[in-house]
């Protein structure tokens, strides 16, 4: 028997980031607190060559390798250079947020670096092992952030209730995949499509793999935090540390798109009209409920955490119409989101220093006259959350609806954007409690200047893209060609 | 014409240069600075416009191409439908053109005199200014909605005017009602316009007339099973915002009231330019017009109705303005029934005539109005003559001219219409031309009954203000005489060009079937001729009657008139209250809209939007956000339960749907 040589090539920047993780690790060890910040810096090196790393390794030629196991297509290239890029911002603004908050050890970066190797393995995953590798990867190490703060209990509550919901959802998963690989006899995603192909050419599915297609659709769910598998999310927002909220709910949205793209389009595409049923529910509850509850929300992370279920059930809205605009405009919306909650929980890191966490929406009173730049780019964040033009969030939530208007599901799009009024409601109220209410707090804030100009030109960026919309959306359209 | 393009933008933004001076900067140019660059402004528009009457004139005379059409601006874009702002200037323009910045001059100057002592002395030339920058835009327009900018243009200026005083309970009242009868109007109007698009997919005169003859035997059923004349509704829906505009019954209940405005504006606005615009819009929309006799047979009936109907109005007025003013009302009908007769140009000259008349007249009440430290009330007056020569004289003129007394300008227009009217033979004419004949004994009653009351007979006014009388300054008496003179002699010079010799050439449209001008045209031989031959027609004789009655009944034996009045005291009354038109209007429009508007306030908004809609749904929002959030338990079992009730709910879904 004759063992072929893997072409490693294209698995090159996992490669390069594992060795590196083990790197830091490593240095960590060595280092006292005074000089914590190397592990910041080395981080940041890890992530931003990783970034190059996937860029110049890519041809522009979709590559299989290890057995067909491992994919690099642009899908790939793309969510992890978005993920590994957004990842720096995020550690710049943790960085800061822990060390001000006397919190800054080693296993943050090195913690979060391990996350980002299972997205990375997660997107690039073509064969339904190697995708389960990737998602625990990414998993452990969340269960682990989560309790970052051992000593607060909120923390370890809602490091407790993830891990079981978790637990449970990976159980449903590679049941689901059990019953897949028992139907089609299995487990490469390609190779599954094709036979649910052929075996679905006479109008006839198998209700095993019905159930199977069940199965994955939750697990999906879950990960996105959708209704009725989202009731992990706003504990967990209000409980784990900001930069750890930060991390799950910006990039781990994007892995959860890669994850739902693989499995069901790629994997699952045949069975479209079976799972676009489900996705509908999922969409259409998610919506309703994360916009009605965030209304009474006065914790400003739970307000989030209600706003995210809300987006995620937006992005379904793309997702579940089964055609390459409908899959650019899912694509462009998570990006989009996750551009938004970063620069929104940027400020919220930046308003909050030792003993004092900026979470009661109350502590943003009178931001407006007390720093009216970062309030002002708060402002930026919830309008575009909110979907208000000339901001970016606009032509996300627009780009989904033609989408879902262009399959003549006109009544889904008149819900979301009726719903999408109701959400309006909350994300003005912030910027009416931080321009028009008046608050005696004095709040020193300091920022360092790479923090300032980062989060600046971050929230910018909302306005920016919202001006000029064409590129982002026509660089995300290229993935599905 | 490169050269023609800047000339003509010139004579537009002049004024409105001028407006925006005096109105914007009054305070620094001070009282003589915003008369000085406003009477500036019109004064090269006035110089221009005449110009340019001349080389029009000329360059047809030579035969050379002399219709300026050209596209200044392109204002949008849309799905192969342009709008542009241009001018188009042809001979009705240029007639229009040249009377309106005339009267505007000459207006100009006597507001110096008459708004002397007025705080709003800046204010009040920036308006006019602004008034005739869109009277100006209006009638150079080459396309309607360019037209309808300066028509609303126009409206508001008036508006403002009407209100100048706007410390008067009566002035703000006056306004506000000519606003709203003109939104009627315009209502009307626009449906005008959008049939015209919704026809021609164009808005521009140059593109719409060509292809006129589309709208032959197209129609639209706008209720189901009965199919309209599309040209019958274009040209009715113009029809009626030219009825607005221009006073006409039943929609002319403004005009009166805005003799609330200061007396300059009465004759720039309310006699001589804006209320001649309906008739300008008709002229320019002749060829339309010509497709639908309904439309024309429309026209002469209600131009006939305003015609005698206000004139009657103007026997029981007191108020020397109001005098005027009905006899405007009564005027415009006059033109509006040559309109309806397809007798366009005859129109358009009565236009000219009377515009320079009546704001003679106007300008001359102005006059005694000053002498008299604003009284405008006749019974005040008399003998006044004596004490103002230049007044007496030049009302005199203005008097003869509306009467139409041969030789005047009045004359030869007014004699032009009954004569269109008596051989036109639409349905309606024949009603229309015992209108217009009666129409003229009417109109020397109540004309001479004025002159008399004011100028002749014992003065009786209070000795304190007698003895103040004199004659009003340069600045009044110098426009009067220059009005005067057009007053005289206009008609004896144009007749002949304007109606027999197609100087409107292509401007106005009239098909052969309603050609009435042609026919006169066959029995003309020269203005002299006509004169002459005037004081041997029913009209003369008429007229005279009139005078003679006014001068028995008014200044020999008043007792005659009191007499008459208790015999006649029914329709008196009637006539006191307008036909009890007000009345009618303020309790069926004005209470029964009001009452609506209340029902749909408390039931609609109140209870229905308000309460239920917004405020409702705002409740229900809250209610389910606060009652979803308690499934928010904390508790992980909880969670997980849900988790597995979704597992079961999605899939029952998935197995139901697979059965």
């Amino acid at each position: 028997m004759n063992f072929a040589v893997p072409n490693f090539l294209p698995a090159l920047p996992e490669i390069f980031l594992l060795v590196s993780i083990c790197g830091v690790l490593v240095v960590d060890l060595f280092l006292t607190d005074e000089q914590r910040w190397l592990t910041y810096v080395l981080a940041q090196f890890a992530l931003l060559l990783t970034a190059l790393a996937v860029v110049f390794g890519f041809s522009g030629e979709t590559v299989t390798t290890f057995g067909g196991m491992f994919i690099g297509d642009p899908l790939s290239v793309l969510l992890k250079v978005v993920i590994l890029l957004f990842s720096t911002v995020i550690f710049l603004y943790s960085f800061h947020y822990l060390r001000a908050g006397g919190q800054l050890r080693g296993e943050f970066f090195t913690l979060a670096l391990f996350g980002i190797l299972g997205m990375m393995i997660m997107v690039s995953a073509h064969n339904l092992l190697l995708f389960y590798v990737g998602l625990e990867t990414f998993s452990l190490c969340l269960y682990t952030l989560v309790a970052y703060n051992r000593d607060a209990p909120k923390g370890a509550e809602a490091a407790v209730k993830y891990f079981f919901l978790g637990a449970l959802s990976s159980g449903l998963l590679l049941y689901g995949f059990s019953l897949l690989y028992g139907t089609t006899g299995t487990l490469s995603i390609p190779e599954m499509a094709a036979v649910l192909t052929a075996a679905g050419a006479d109008g006839s599915v198998n209700p095993a793999t019905l159930f199977g297609v069940v199965f994955v659709v939750i697990a999906i769910a879950f990960k996105l935090g959708l209704v009725p598998f989202h009731m992990w999310v706003p504990d967990l927002y209000e409980g784990a540390p900001t930069p750890v909220t930060l991390y799950l709910s910006t990039v781990g949205k994007l892995a959860a798109l890669g994850m739902a793209v693989r499995l069901l389009v790629d994997g699952l595409g045949p069975l479209f009209v079976h799972w676009q049923e489900l996705l509908v529910v999922l969409a259409v509850l998610s919506i309703a409920l994360g916009n009605l509850v965030a209304i009474v929300q006065t914790n400003i992370k739970r307000l989030l955490a209600y706003s995210t279920i809300s987006h995620m059930g937006f992005f379904l809205l793309g997702l579940l119409t089964g055609t390459p605009d409908g899959y650019s405009a899912a694509l462009y919306y998570m990006v989009v989101y996750a551009l938004t909650g970063i620069a929104g929980f940027g400020v919220i890191l930046l308003l909050s220093r030792k003993g004092f966490e900026a979470e009661r929406i109350d502590d943003y009173k009178g931001l407006g006259r007390r720093q009216p730049w970062y309030a002002f780019l708060m402002m930026l964040v919830m309008l575009s959350l909110a979907g208000v033009p000339p901001l970016v969030g606009f032509w996300a939530k627009y780009s989904v609806l033609m989408s879902v208007i262009s399959i003549d599901m006109i009544w889904l799009a008149l819900y979301a954007l009726v719903f999408s009024v109701v959400g309006a409601f909350y994300y003005l109220r912030v910027i009416k409690v931080m321009f028009f209410e008046e608050s005696p707090m004095v709040q020193p804030v300091s920022a360092t200047a790479d923090m300032h100009w980062t989060l600046t030109l971050n929230a910018l960026a909302l306005l920016g893209f919202g001006l000029i919309p064409g590129g982002l959306l026509d660089f995300c359209r290229s993935v599905w060609g | 014409m490169g050269e023609m393009k800047n000339i003509y933008l010139a004579i537009v933004l002049a004024p409105l240069f001028g407006a925006v001076m005096a109105g914007l900067f009054g305070r620094q140019i001070g009282r003589a600075g915003a008369h000085v660059v406003t009477i500036a402004g019109v004064a090269v528009s006035t110089v221009l416009s005449l110009y340019a009457l001349r080389t029009l004139m000329q360059a047809k005379a030579a035969g050379l191409e002399y219709v300026f059409n050209e596209t200044l601006y392109t204002w949008l874009v849309t799905d192969g439908f342009s709008f542009h702002v241009g001018f188009l200037v042809d001979e009705l323009t240029v007639v229009m053109m040249s009377v309106v910045t005339f009267v505007s001059l000459m207006v100009h100057i006597y507001t110096i005199g008459y708004m002397k002592d007025d705080p709003g002395y800046q204010r009040f030339f920036s308006y006019i200014s602004l008034f005739t920058f869109a009277m100006l835009t209006l009638v150079m327009a080459n396309n309607l909605l360019q037209l309808f900018f300066g028509w609303e243009g126009v409206g508001v200026v008036s508006y403002l005017l009407i209100g100048f005083w706007f410390k008067r309970e009566t002035a703000i009242y006056a306004n506000l009602k000519a606003f709203l009868v003109n939104r009627v109007g315009d209502a009307a109007m626009v449906i005008g316009i959008a049939g015209v698009f919704f026809v021609f997919g164009s808005l521009d005169y140059a593109q719409i007339f060509p292809r006129v003859g589309e709208l032959n035997g197209l129609a639209i059923e706008v209720f189901e099973g009965q199919p309209w004349s599309m040209a019958t509704l274009i040209s009715i829906s113009l029809f009626i915002g030219a009825m607005a505009k221009s006073a006409q019954f039943p929609l002319h209940v403004w005009l009166p009231d805005s003799m609330e405005g200061p007396t300059p504006i009465s004759a720039l606005i309310h006699a001589a330019t804006m209320v001649t615009a309906g008739i300008f819009l008709l002229a320019r929309m002749s060829p339309v017009f010509e497709l639908s006799e309904t439309a024309l047979s429309m026209v002469l009936i209600i131009g006939a109705i305003t015609a005698f109907f206000m004139g009657l109005l103007g026997l029981v007025q007191n108020d020397i303005k109001r005098v005027v003013a009905y006899s405007t009302l009564s005027q415009l009908g006059y033109m509006t029934v040559a309109l309806g007769a397809s007798a366009y140009s005859a129109a358009i000259f009565h236009l000219m005539t009377h515009a320079f008349f009546k704001a003679l007249l106007f300008l001359g009440a102005g006059s005694v109005i000053i002498a008299m430290h604003h009284e405008q009330d006749m019974r005040k007056m008399g003998g006044i003559g004596r004490y103002m020569p230049i007044t007496y004289l030049t009302a005199l003129v203005g008097s003869l001219a509306l009467v139409g007394f041969p030789g005047f300008a009045g004359f030869f227009s007014k004699d032009a219409i009954i004569e269109a009217v008596k051989v036109s033979h639409l349905p309606g004419a024949g009603l229309a031309y015992w209108a217009v004949l009666s129409g003229v004994l009417v109109t020397a009653l109540y004309s001479f009954r004025m002159f008399f009351m004011v100028f002749h007979g014992k003065p009786r006014m209070d000795e304190q203000t007698r003895s103040h009388l004199h004659e009003t300054p340069l600045v009044v008496t110098v426009p009067l005489l220059l009005l005067a003179i057009p007053s005289v002699v206009i008609g004896w010079i144009a007749i002949e060009p304007m109606l027999f010799s197609g100087f409107f050439g292509q401007s106005i449209h009239v098909d052969h079937h309603h050609d009435v001008l042609a026919h006169l045209a066959d029995h003309f031989h020269g203005a002299q001729a006509f004169a002459l031959h005037g004081f041997t027609q029913p009209p003369f004789w008429l007229m005279l009657t009139g005078i003679v009655a006014a001068w028995v009944l008014f200044l020999k034996k008043p007792e005659w008139a009191a007499a008459l009045k208790s015999r006649l005291s029914p329709v008196h009354q009637l006539l006191d209250n307008k036909y009890y038109l007000d009345d009618f209007n303020a309790l069926v429009f004005a209470g029964g809209l009001r009452g609506m508007g209340r029902t749909l306030w408390q039931l609609g908004d109140r209870v229905l939007i308000d309460g239920l809609l917004v405020n409702g749904s705002a409740r229900l929002v809250g209610w389910s956000a606060r009652v979803v959030r308690h499934l928010q338990t904390g508790y992980l079992y909880h969670y997980a339960f849900v988790m597995i009730i979704g597992l079961v709910g999605l899939a029952w879904m998935a197995r139901s749907a697979a059965l």
